[in-house]
């Protein structure tokens, strides 16, 4: 991201302090960080995910600490090696979904008019048709296999920050620097990439975080459904075999529950993270914790929220 | 009844580009188009079967521009072509027996989520730092960063096959015959109830707080704050001025939701082999069965349109700024 060099002198040690500050966001970050470690280093810790180690659905013992798979696979190893897997298509994804998002959005707000008129349309077209179900039909057409999956929840899931940068971009486009920048001969592109997006960073971090917990849920989705490698190891098609093998009928919870409790895990973390972050950046949320802050400290208990910001914002 | 019209005109433009998608997906892939989606029919038909289903499909060597009218006045007339994994019925036959139980499935999830979501979210608003507002959002939000099959996985696993306390799967039980008779109406709400829950449980978070996060605003705003300067009674308040306004941007979101929570409900269905839409599509994901595939993707598409359209109706009565523009 080209803006991102504006802020990054005081930019990383900020956000990291910012982080720090903030409890929820610093229980967002290490719980992050934990899967991050996991899915980097955790695939050489544990055997081969593929190798047939014992007895078909066995439940965790100390061998196996998670036990065993429908085809005699280690549970564990399969979480581990799919944690990278997963994690990487997260990452990717909510990166390219805001890219494109940003691309559309700022256009869109920067030049107004038709332009405007007729990306917006695009965005709220694709707002409209249901998500899931394109997925599905634009994967089966493609070959399986992760390039696919990014490529098709990207397509499907960067209409919703085009229109919230779009509106950011709207409101930008109406200040003076920007009306300075015009002035002094920069080019629409240098204004959009160097004035405007700079500005939005903290919403464009938030975007990422969200669009990544978006990606991992559908891949997981969408590889339940068996249309992503169903021979790869990843915690979608990990849920897909489950399934496929009756686990639940057969009461082998194992197989199942320690791949979704993942999932899970990761979406609250990049969900804690995120309201962490916008608790930091947001400057109504600031001034009103400010304002209790101050009111403890002389012993009174605030009681309703003091409107700091009305209806004119 | 311009609002109206230009909603209309925008939700007939989203049909048209979800029908010319489907078009253009099979031809825009790589390799032949009439190849690939024939393959499975080999064996089975004739060369002449063949051609005729091709020319049915509009997969002919004819220029786009004809094939693709040709599509076109098929799904017009509602002929989405045949299917492969229940061979030899038409796709629509085949949608057409799913489409109610995943209408049922969806639409009481989406209903039920927003009325408790958006009440309790009212209440942990109207008392601020009170124990909902202080617990149950978290609690919520972390419930919904499960993948919402999988809590049904669980679901399934502990209330259906641990406890026993309701059906494993399906829509209602083998000795039943469809009727509308209590008995019956009862079996199902029983198969429906922990699909349902599921789902409701996996979305509930996002109507709260947003509804939350609304009527805060509301209640900070001077006209909630001469509404308790007359005093009135704090439940008018709460209801008449907070509540229906700060419902605006949820029941907008409504809209928007509807096709998040159908996606949802078609791995639900899988995980409790209902006989919707969800397990259709995974027949068809199975079996390279595309006709059918997108004859799913369209028919939910033109679901969440017309539901689109009802929630701007709605959007149209809660807000009499619309309303004035409109006349």
């Amino acid at each position: 991201m080209s803006g991102a060099g504006a802020v990054r002198t005081t930019g990383l040690a900020a956000w990291w302090g910012a982080i720090r500050r903030d409890r929820k966001a610093t229980a967002g970050a290490v719980l992050l960080g934990f899967f991050v470690l996991v899915g980097v280093f955790g695939p050489w810790l544990v055997g081969d995910p593929h190798a047939l180690v014992g007895i078909p659905l066995q439940p965790p013992s100390a061998e196996h600490w998670l036990g065993t798979t429908g085809q005699g696979q280690d549970v564990l190893a399969q979480l581990v090696v799919g944690t990278r897997v997963s994690l990487a298509i997260g990452f990717i994804v909510g990166i390219a979904v805001v890219l494109v998002g940003a691309l559309v959005g700022v256009t869109a707000g920067y030049f107004g008019g038709r332009v405007d008129g007729l990306l917006s349309l695009l965005f709220n077209v694709f707002l409209v048709i249901p998500g899931l179900p394109l997925a599905i039909v634009i994967a089966a057409y493609l070959p399986s296999g992760p390039a696919t999956l990014a490529l098709v929840l990207t397509v499907t899931g960067w209409a919703w920050n085009a229109r919230v940068l779009r509106a950011q971009a709207l409101s930008q486009r109406q200040r003076d620097y920007v009306a300075a920048a015009v002035v002094a001969g920069e080019s629409d592109f240098r204004i959009i990439t160097r004035e405007i997006l700079p500005t939005m960073t903290s919403l464009l971090v938030a975007q990422i975080i969200g669009s990544t917990t978006y990606a991992i849920g559908a891949q997981v989705g969408l590889e339940f459904l068996g249309l992503g490698d169903v021979s790869a190891v990843t915690w979608g098609t990990n849920l897909y075999w489950a399934q496929n093998d009756s686990a639940l009928l057969t009461g082998a919870w194992w197989t199942f529950a320690p791949t979704g409790l993942c999932v899970a895990l990761v979406g609250f973390g990049l969900t804690m993270l995120n309201s962490g972050f916008d608790e930091i950046t947001n400057p109504r949320l600031q001034l009103e914790r400010a304002w209790r802050g101050y009111l403890a400290a002389r012993g009174h208990k605030a009681t309703r929220s003091t409107p700091v910001v009305g209806d004119r914002g | 009844m311009t609002f109206l019209l230009r909603r209309l005109g925008f939700y007939l433009l989203s049909a048209w580009v979800a029908l010319t998608i489907n078009f253009l997906l099979p031809r825009l892939m790589p390799g032949d188009p009439a190849t690939a989606l024939f393959a499975r029919f080999r064996g089975r038909l004739g060369p002449e079967a063949l051609q005729a289903l091709r020319e049915t499909f509009g997969l002919t060597e004819a220029p786009l521009w004809s094939q693709y009218l040709t599509s076109m006045g098929h799904v017009l007339r509602g002929d989405l072509g045949i299917s492969v994994a229940y061979f030899p019925a038409p796709v629509a036959d085949v949608i057409g027996t799913g489409l109610v139980w995943t209408v049922l499935l969806a639409g009481s999830a989406v209903l039920i989520s927003f009325a408790v979501g958006t009440a309790l979210g009212a209440v942990a608003a109207w008392w601020r730092r009170g124990w909902v507002d202080t617990w149950l959002p978290s609690a919520l939000v972390f419930a919904g960063a499960f993948p919402y099959f999988w809590l049904a996985m669980v679901a399934l696993y502990v209330f259906g096959f641990g406890l026993g306390w309701f059906p494993l799967g399906h829509a209602y039980s083998d000795d039943l015959t469809p009727a509308w008779s209590l008995a019956f109406v009862a079996d199902v709400a029983r198969h429906a109830a922990l699909p349902v829950a599921t789902m409701v449980l996996g979305t509930l978070g996002g109507w709260l707080l947003s509804m939350r996060n609304t009527m805060i605003t509301v209640l900070g705003s001077d006209y909630v704050n001469l509404a308790r300067a007359k005093g009135l009674p704090a439940g008018q308040v709460a209801l008449r001025y907070a509540a229906r306004n700060a419902l605006l941007p949820s029941v907008t979101g409504l809209g928007m939701s509807l096709g998040y929570v159908l996606g949802g409900s078609l791995l639900t269905e899988i995980v409790f082999s209902y006989p919707g839409q969800g397990y259709l599509l995974v027949q068809a994901v199975r079996n390279q069965d595309y006709a059918l595939m997108q004859g799913i993707f369209l028919v939910i598409t033109l679901a969440v349109l017309g539901a689109n359209l009802l929630v701007d109706l709605a959007c149209l009565w809660l807000d009499p700024r619309i309303r004035e523009t409109a006349t």
